[in-house]
This record gives C-alpha cells, sequence and structure tokens, in this order.
C-alpha cells in the first residue's frame, strides 16, 4: 500500500491479528475507561461502545481505542502546534476490552474542533481504532456526534456516502442525560465505514 | 477477509476503506503517559522468583518509518506463549502446562534512535481448532504506536524455518510473499550472547506520515 517509490526495506510492515489473549499484552499496566479523569475542562460524556460482527452478534473478544483532543480542539501531542492550552492531566486516551456482552464503557470530554484542511475546522470526533480475533488489519474510524451542527461542513463526513454517515455518529441515550451510544459493525448491513489512514 | 481463516468471515468489511488524508487527528497519537516502565518490563524471564522454562532468546531490532527515520521513544508492547505453547490466559485450554515463572508480557520504550530490547524465552507452537490439525507456528506478538494514530500497528514476530508456515491461515493472511517474510526475525550471532542466549533481530517499519499536517496558526 501506497509502496510506490519505496525502497523494499521501506515498506511498512504488514499487520497481523491481536488473537483471543491480546489482554495478556494490552491491558497493562491497567485498561484506560477513563480518558479524562474528573475536574477536566469540558461538557462530561460517557461512552458507550459495543462491537458486533456480520450478524449481529455483540464480540467479547475486541479491544478499543480512542485517542482525542483536548475541548478546546488541541492534541497532547507535539506535533500538535497550535497556540491553545494542553491540560497535563488530560492526555486524550483510552484503550477497553469489551464484556461479554461486546460493550466497553469511556468516561471522558466532548473534544473541540481541531483544524481541517479548509476554512472550517474538523467537527468534534475522536479517532478509534478496532481490533479483535479475527480482524486482520485494525480498523480505524471516527465518532461524531449527532445532532452537532459543525458535522454538516465536516470534510471528512463529506467524503462519506450520505446513506452512510449515521454509522460514525454517537446518539444520545434517552434518559441518561451526557450518555452517549456509538455501535460498531465490523460487517454486515450496517457496516460501520471504515478508513485508510 | 482471508476464508481459511475462519472468524474473519464475519469480521470483516465487504465495502472498501474510505482513504482519509492525514489531518491532526491523524499525525498525533498517545505519546505521553505510558506509566513508569521497570526494569524487568522488557525482560520476561525475570518476573518472577524463579526462571521460566524454555529457551532463552533476546529480540532485538530498530523501528523506522517508511521514510527511514527512526521512531524514539515509542512504546512497544509484546505477549506470549510459554515454552510449552501455553498463554496465561482463561480463554486458552490447550493441553499444555503453564509455568509459574512465565507471565508472557513485556514492554518498552525505544531509545534514541529507535531500537529495543527484549529478553525472553522463545514460545512454543500451540493448536488452535481453526481447522483440524490446526497449529500456530511460533511466534511473539507485537504492538506498536508510534507517534501518530496512523502508525498504529499489531503484527506477529515468527520465527526462521518454522515448518508449520506453510499451514497457517493467520501467517499466510498477508497475500504477498515478500511481505509475510519480512515478519520472520533473523537469528544473529551479534545479538547472541555467550553462555546466555539466542539472539534474533526484528527491525520494524511503520508507515510514516504524510507531509505535512494541517496546522492552524491561530
Ligand atoms: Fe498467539
Amino acid at each position: 500500500m501506497k509502496a510506490k517509490g519505496k525502497k523494499p526495506e521501506l515498506i511498512p510492515f504488514p499487520s497481523q491479528t491481536v488473537g483471543p489473549y491480546f489482554q495478556i499484552g494490552l491491558s497493562r499496566p491497567e485498561p484506560t475507561s477513563q480518558i479524562a479523569p474528573p475536574g477536566v475542562p469540558g461538557e462530561r460524556l460517557k461512552l458507550v461502545c459495543s462491537v458486533f460482527d456480520g450478524q449481529g452478534w455483540p464480540l467479547n473478544d475486541a479491544l478499543v481505542e480512542i485517542w482525542q483532543a483536548n475541548a478546546n480542539g488541541k492534541y497532547h501531542h507535539p506535533d500538535d502546534r497550535q497556540k491553545k492550552p494542553v491540560d497535563p492531566a488530560f492526555l486524550g486516551f483510552g484503550r477497553m476490552a469489551t464484556n461479554n456482552e461486546g460493550i466497553c464503557v469511556f468516561e471522558t470530554i466532548k473534544p473541540g474542533r481541531v483544524p481541517g484542511p479548509g476554512k472550517n475546522p474538523q467537527a468534534p470526533h475522536l479517532t478509534v481504532s478496532v481490533f479483535a480475533r479475527g480482524v486482520l488489519k485494525r480498523m480505524a474510524t471516527r465518532i461524531y456526534f449527532a445532532g452537532d451542527a459543525a458535522n454538516e461542513e465536516d470534510f471528512v463526513l463529506a467524503r462519506v456516502p450520505k446513506a452512510r454517515r449515521n454509522t460514525l455518529m454517537a446518539q444520545p441515550v434517552p434518559g441518561e442525560p451526557g450518555t452517549w451510544r456509538f455501535d460498531v459493525h465490523l460487517s454486515g448491513k450496517q457496516e460501520t465505514v471504515f478508513f485508510d489512514v | 477477509m482471508y476464508p481459511p481463516y475462519k472468524p474473519t468471515l464475519l469480521r470483516s468489511p465487504r465495502k472498501p476503506l474510505i482513504v482519509l488524508p492525514h489531518t491532526l487527528s491523524e499525525v498525533t497519537g498517545p505519546v505521553y503517559g505510558h506509566g513508569d516502565i521497570s526494569e524487568t518490563d522488557n525482560d520476561l524471564t525475570r518476573q518472577h522468583d524463579g526462571e521460566p522454562l524454555g529457551e532463552r532468546i533476546t529480540v532485538s531490532g530498530r523501528v523506522i518509518d517508511d521514510n527511514g527515520r527512526a521512531v524514539p521513544n515509542t512504546l512497544i508492547e509484546i505477549w506470549q506463549c510459554n515454552a510449552a505453547g501455553r498463554y496465561r490466559h482463561h480463554v486458552d485450554r490447550h493441553a499444555a502446562p503453564l509455568d509459574p515463572n512465565f507471565s508472557g508480557a513485556g514492554r518498552t520504550l525505544t531509545d534514541g534512535q529507535g531500537r529495543y530490547f527484549f529478553t525472553t524465552i522463545k514460545p512454543g507452537a500451540y493448536p488452535w481448532q481453526n481447522h483440524p490439525n490446526a497449529w500456530r507456528p511460533a511466534h511473539i506478538h507485537f504492538s506498536l504506536f508510534g507517534t501518530a494514530f496512523c502508525q498504529r500497528l499489531v503484527t506477529q514476530m515468527y520465527f526462521p524455518d518454522d515448518p508449520l508456515f506453510p499451514f497457517d491461515p493467520i501467517f499466510n493472511s498477508i497475500p504477498d510473499e515478500k511481505a509475510r517474510k519480512r515478519l520472520i526475525c533473523k537469528f544473529e550471532m551479534d545479538l547472541t550472547k555467550p553462555e546466555w542466549s539466542l539472539g534474533f533481530r526484528f527491525d520494524i517499519v511503520l508507515r510514516g506520515r504524510e507531509g505535512t499536517p494541517f496546522e492552524s496558526k491561530r
């Protein structure tokens, strides 16, 4: 992939499945459900992520990783040179294995808007990696927030066929303020949009 | 999807991936906060009171990106079964003994030149019921973050000359033979420590970041 003109020794390595035993190596020092500890500025969210296979069965052996900006739209990373404050308590990374119901839950804050290629910044989103036994390569997707006006001008959503955009939307859970639900369908009728990054 | 590896059938997307030009969201990633790395985190033979059984090995290499640049200070996590082919995990029911002195997990950061070192024992082969008489070639699982979301890689390292290669659908899920072979480490006398361990080199290339990310000067 994208190897044109590269010397063979500089072609990126192929991926392999995490297999069924990833918790041995990828839960240390511990899983991180708290992306934003209490007190971090921003609109607090409880994010309930579910992972399903092509027949709609929940996966009890998937791993979900989240990477996100802070409420100012700044990433805790040396290459984010925006003149915006970072909060040392907020790293922006979470990692959880799904439970027997195929669910994992993150506590975080809604990210701000980060720069995009055009005049408009991107709509608030989290980047997501999904791993599982039987998944040959990390599946990369994004979580947006249903109903956010900024979604209309987001350049990534604009690249996604309209009929499939809803697969990238977290939905508010009725009766539970601050709780959002995001379903990942690896395959099947409701297949989530995945990105080649 | 790779049908000989059965779980891929229901777990692989059928629609094409949508190409995403790199933005700040893809060229950044978790580079801080991996916690303290203790002295025995990269030596899987010293994590218990006694020593694990098996052939002691050193696994070392360099992490670079596809522009040839070293990837320094990046977290590498590994996990593996013991010398008998058994994982310390509740779903592993293989009738091989657990080793009380082996957990099978390691982590380390690459140094300024992108180099890393692990000491461990050579993992055994194990059966896995994907098809009749299915056995995995000996392997160590590798996880790398790189410095960006777009560089995230989980893969497996194999050992030279394993007779199980032609029969393993996971290894063969990589269609290109040359690409497949890059996941096989190389025995190296220079990494072999006299009276102590056999040395294997495993250099890893991560996908690079495209050009300069979109930046806001505001
Ligand atoms: Fe394995």
